[in-house]
């Protein structure tokens, strides 16, 4: 099962729909792994959408799952990425030469969709125009308060930072400009006795 | 000059000292026997001669160690003082305001001649007595907004006003309460305050979210903030609360008095006339408990307050683990006896004072 619920929790941490297709003159659907399901039940809600689809796809650990069926619905563009690093420039380039009425659709794990939703807003798209479905990993993308550096996919709190190395534990507190959740070190008050991980929303 | 400056430390040995006068000038935060969250604003027109509210920014003895002290955390971490491309116009909005205020508040201090859009600012307790052009970037050693700020106590939210919403887009945060301007940076009001417990549900926000949109250029608003501090450390950052956190722990009865500090913001909101931005200057005062029970109206409320504290705010706050150490300091040094309303010292009503 790759839908999770997330717990409610406070204001700055994001909130995820399922996606819709909306009427807009293009459509750049950008997601990572599980993500691509959520693109697919898009594509067989009306299947005349893909045709004027970009679709920027980061299989990540699922091979062709979900690939394959994607490529089947004739994307007008389809791009299959090997990370978010090596699809960003192509996703700026894209950004870049956005029209008026361009729709985005995100989906996957929030890492990802959080980095393109910020890209999107310096690229100056309407927050409007862009909907986001949360599928596979609930793993978080933090950013250490201390150093600044970012660790990709933490799923345990807390968790040793990839930067610095401190203990940190995983705020709800959350940065759109960042893309990313807030560690804190976990043992400046007590500094032999870290906490032990777990994992999170257990 | 009017003002003795302290030569003082914010760190290390912390030299930190109040004197007498501004230990009776302290702006005590609590106008009743207990403390619950509230908009809490008035207007910011002055107030009793000498006390902190009377300026539009206030200057104390302080001053010139504190801006070392800042100057000091901006070349540990320059990310501290951040400004989006677009707020630059807001920056030279509060450059003006504070160049404006304090020459016309302390012309012993300060001075500013303007020819035009040629000016000359003198500021006589840092030594600086610079030219350049208004609105010209390049005539300056920083962008304005960091220039003044590195020579006006406090901190500094500058927030752009857009979309029915206040966005905190730049500032300048050495001596903050334990939150991130490298992290918060962007956000809108709501997303700042979102780890603040509580208030939301209580509807604080929204309510002063509307409140401050309507803030009108020429009548700022003001209100307090507080909480406890350990050690006279204006750096409180979360950027290095590894650090600092430890400091926490080396309370002991016999030190609370001299080591617990109540930390005072005298929060300000200030329309800006030319971006319709809004800045958000937060004062630090902070006071250790030895010199806040010299007042005794004040030591016998804050240990009310402090006791009768939901147990959220305290750990919120930060203090939960040494709430009992601070409760029993205090306890000493409350009587029982009635507190007059309102926060000034009041004296001449306790009962062993001089006719």
């Amino acid at each position: 099962m790759s839908k999770f619920q997330f717990p409610k929790a406070i204001f700055s941490r994001p909130v995820y729909t399922v996606l819709e297709r909306r009427v807009g003159s293009h459509h750049l659907m950008v997601a990572d792994a599980e993500g691509g399901g959520a693109l697919l039940d898009l594509a067989k809600s009306d299947s005349g959408l893909m045709a004027d689809a970009h679709v920027i796809y980061i299989p990540k650990h699922t091979g062709d799952t979900y690939s394959k069926p994607l490529a089947a619905f004739a994307p007008g563009q389809f791009y299959i990425g090997s990370s978010y690093e090596a699809s960003v420039a192509r996703l700026r380039r894209t950004l870049l030469g956005a029209h008026m009425g361009l729709q985005v659709y995100l989906a996957g794990t929030e890492g990802l969709m959080g980095q393109v939703q910020s890209e999107a807003a310096q690229a100056g798209i309407s927050p409007e125009s862009i909907q986001s479905e949360h599928r596979g990993s609930v793993a978080r993308r933090m950013q250490c308060v201390h150093c600044k550096g970012i660790t990709e996919d933490v799923t345990v709190d807390p968790f040793v930072c990839g930067h610095c190395g401190l203990n940190l534990y995983v705020r709800d507190h959350y940065s759109r400009r960042l893309a990313a959740f807030q560690g804190v070190c976990v043992n400046a008050e007590d500094p032999g006795n870290v906490p032990k991980a777990k994992e999170l929303y257990t | 000059m009017s003002i003795q400056f302290n030569d003082e430390t914010f760190r290390d040995d912390y030299t930190f000292r109040n004197s007498d006068w501004a230990i009776n000038r302290f702006p005590f935060p609590f106008h009743e026997d207990h403390y619950m969250y509230s908009v809490n604003m008035e207007q910011h027109r002055g107030g009793p001669e000498g006390s902190v509210f009377e300026k539009r920014f206030d200057v104390d003895e302080h001053y010139v160690a504190e801006m070392r002290d800042r100057a000091q955390v901006l070349a540990d971490d320059p990310l501290r003082c951040q400004s989006l491309p677009h707020m630059t116009l807001a920056g030279w909005d509060l450059l003006e305001l504070i160049m404006v205020s304090k020459s016309e508040d302390y012309p012993d201090l300060f001075e500013l001649h303007r020819d035009d859009d040629k000016w000359r600012w003198v500021n006589k307790p840092l030594g600086i007595d610079d030219s350049f052009t208004f609105m010209d970037e390049t005539t300056l050693p920083y962008g304005p907004m960091e220039y003044i700020t590195r020579q006006t106590q406090g901190d500094f939210a500058v927030l752009d006003q857009r979309d029915d919403n206040l966005w905190m887009d730049a500032g300048m945060i050495t001596t903050q309460a334990d939150w991130s301007l490298d992290f918060d940076i962007g956000m809108n009001f709501f997303e700042w305050h979102a780890p603040v417990p509580k208030a939301n549900e209580m509807g604080i926000f929204v309510r002063a979210l509307k409140f401050l949109m309507s803030v009108q250029q020429g009548a700022p608003a003001r209100r307090l903030n507080w909480t406890m501090t350990v050690n006279p450390l204006l750096d409180t950052s979360p950027e290095n609360y590894h650090k600092w956190g430890i400091q926490k722990t080396q309370m002991t009865p016999e030190n609370v008095g001299e080591k617990q500090h109540l930390r005072v913001e005298l929060q300000t909101f200030f329309r800006l006339p030319r971006s319709n931005g809004l800045v958000f200057p937060i004062r630090c005062y902070l006071i250790s408990l030895d010199d806040l029970t010299s007042i005794p109206k004040w030591g016998r409320r804050l240990h009310r307050v402090i006791r009768d504290l939901p147990e959220e705010l305290a750990t919120y706050k930060g203090f939960i683990d040494n709430r009992p150490m601070i409760i029993d300091y205090l306890a000493k040094v409350d009587n029982g006896a009635e507190t007059s309303p309102g926060i000034w010292p009041d004296l001449h009503l306790e009962p062993d004072a001089k006719a």
